[in-house]
């Protein structure tokens, strides 16, 4: 029993205790790590296989070897940095005005009850609404140019960025609200202290949600909306189909994933970081 | 406990005159509070008791001001009351101090002094040192303990409580108890205090009224002459207690 207790309260194995349960950042790190890495590993292999089985010439279907080789070339070209700047620059500038028109709507909602009625479900049908039809209409209006792009990104974002925002208001627990009117919050204050707060985690999977839909519009974009003195990662592929370049296409392909998935993976640790803090995640 | 001045007068008196409240329209309406007329004096520590159904929650909300009485008037000296319910209601993302500010911060009382008094606060309430936690990473008692301190961060000389302590362990409420009742001899705020327990009643107020059922009125006053600090295991405080519950039983009954 005395034993017990001493190593109870020794101070050394209360931190072994809390090494097991917090392990270092390098253990953590590689946790998460090799189960990826073993992912991407069985999809090389498979690719290289389908390459192998003689399925299709090696200059339409190069192996995995020839493409990586390819893309470390062009990530030592100043072309392909310019392609990957313009198409990023589009990419924060329509998210961003995603951002602002989708939150501003998504306010608008959930503070008239006409306007709920009138476009809520305007917002959910726009949301499942494939972006790419938008084009069509984006060019005749717009013309081939960035604000055709610009535009429908913006209509493929600003639902589900309004659409968490909507959601997160409305879950909002009663209780809190309460409380908030018990301490003297009205209208704006109790917005900014208690009902915008407590919809952030929602609507923070509402950004995750928009950013994947204006990525996907982007893109769309590009491949539709030639503008012939810019080089971007979408006319990069379209170039490369008509070269016949296959290396050049799966090239170009990895970098639209690679950023896509790089992109979503940065909103997930910022969101699991707001829900770990408000208390929804371990 | 010492940091806590005295407060040179008691708290604001609370009437109730006449007040009725219904829900429902047409044949589904439902009288909560019919006529009902009560008084808390300045500084006067009320429990009311009843069963559910009462118009005990009710009532607090319109004495908060969180709902309107159908007739009748209901007068706080003009003061906005703090409310304190029966789950904590903290915001999850503050932190405990945050919490405590955030009465102070809506007052807006600059961040300095905010901080200050919160602090301040949060060790009245026992919680020195849980400045920077979470609610999830409190325990019920403990956030109960910071709800507290958020109501009284109000600075309100009214305070409502809505069956505060059910949710919490015997061992816990009692510390709370005892912790609420210090906080209301040297502050002597009005409160209002409402609960199921006959023995919790008995344990803080100086009066206990007892509200019959559908639709709510007093049916029964109570006056507790018992010195304070109190103990809630204190024979005369049980036999009243006892006495209360009788009285409560029969109320139920004649309701049904």
């Amino acid at each position: 029993m005395a034993t017990e207790l001493r190593l109870l309260a020794g101070k050394s194995d209360l931190s072994t205790l809390d090494r097991e349960r917090h392990p270092p950042a390098w253990r953590r790190g590689w946790r998460a790590t090799w189960p990826r890495l073993a992912a991407v590993a069985l999809l090389l292999a498979a690719w290289q296989a389908v390459v192998l089985s003689g399925w299709e010439p090696d200059y339409l279907l190069p192996g995995p070897a020839a493409v990586l080789s390819r893309l470390g070339e062009e990530a030592r070209s100043g072309v392909f940095y310019q392609a990957l700047g313009t198409t990023g620059a589009r990419a924060v500038a329509g998210f961003t005005l995603a951002l602002v028109i989708g939150s501003a709507t998504g306010l608008a909602v959930v503070s008239s009850g006409t306007l709920r009625t009138a476009v809520g479900s305007l917002l959910t049908g726009l949301q499942s609404m494939p972006s790419i039809a938008w084009f069509p209409l984006a060019i005749l209006l717009f013309g081939l140019s960035e604000a055709a792009i610009t535009f429908v990104v913006v209509l493929g974002a600003a639902p589900a960025i309004a659409n968490g925002l909507i959601s997160g208001i409305d879950q909002v627990p009663p209780l809190l609200l309460r409380y908030g009117r018990v301490a003297g919050a009205r209208g704006l204050s109790l917005y900014r202290h208690v009902a915008l707060p407590a919809a952030l985690p929602s609507f923070f999977g509402g950004l995750k949600q928009g950013w994947a839909f204006a990525w996907r519009s982007l893109l769309a974009g590009e491949l539709l909306v030639m503008l012939g003195n810019r080089s971007s990662l979408g006319a990069r592929l379209n170039f490369a189909r008509e070269l016949g370049d296959s290396e050049g296409l799966l090239a170009g392909m990895l970098v639209v994933l690679l950023v896509g998935m790089l992109v979503d993976a940065l909103f997930g640790v910022a969101g699991r970081g707001i829900r770990r803090r408000w208390g929804l995640a371990e | 406990m010492s940091v806590l001045p005295l407060r040179p007068q008691p708290g604001h008196p609370i009437s109730v005159d006449g007040v009725s409240k219904a829900f429902g329209r047409g044949r589904d309406r439902v009288a909560a509070l019919n006529g009902l007329t009560l008084r808390v004096g300045p500084g006067e520590f009320v429990c009311l008791v009843g069963a559910s159904g009462s118009g005990k929650s009710t009532l607090l909300n319109l004495v908060a001001g969180l709902d309107r009485a159908g007739q009748g008037t209901i007068d706080t000296g003009g003061v906005r009351p703090a409310l304190m319910f029966q789950e904590p209601a903290l915001m999850p993302w503050l932190t405990a101090q945050q919490n405590v500010e955030l009465p102070l911060r809506l007052r807006r009382l600059t961040g300095g002094h905010s901080r200050a008094e919160a602090e301040r606060l949060l060790a009245l309430v026992g919680l020195g040192g849980f400045e920077r936690r979470l609610p999830h990473e409190l325990s019920g008692g403990m956030r109960q303990r910071v709800a507290l301190a958020r109501a009284l961060a109000q600075d309100a000389d009214v305070l409502l409580m809505d069956e505060p302590f059910a949710a919490l362990d015997a061992i816990t409420r009692d510390d709370l108890h005892t912790e609420l009742e210090q906080l209301w001899l040297r502050r002597r705020m009005t409160v209002l205090f409402v609960t199921h327990n006959a023995r919790e009643a008995v344990r803080l107020a100086d009066r206990v009224l007892l509200l019959s059922s559908r639709p709510g009125r007093v049916a029964a006053e109570f006056h507790v002459n018992l010195p304070r600090p109190r103990r809630i295991e204190n024979a005369d405080l049980g036999v009243l207690a006892a006495r209360i519950g009788d009285t409560l039983r029969e109320l139920v009954r004649d309701g049904d």
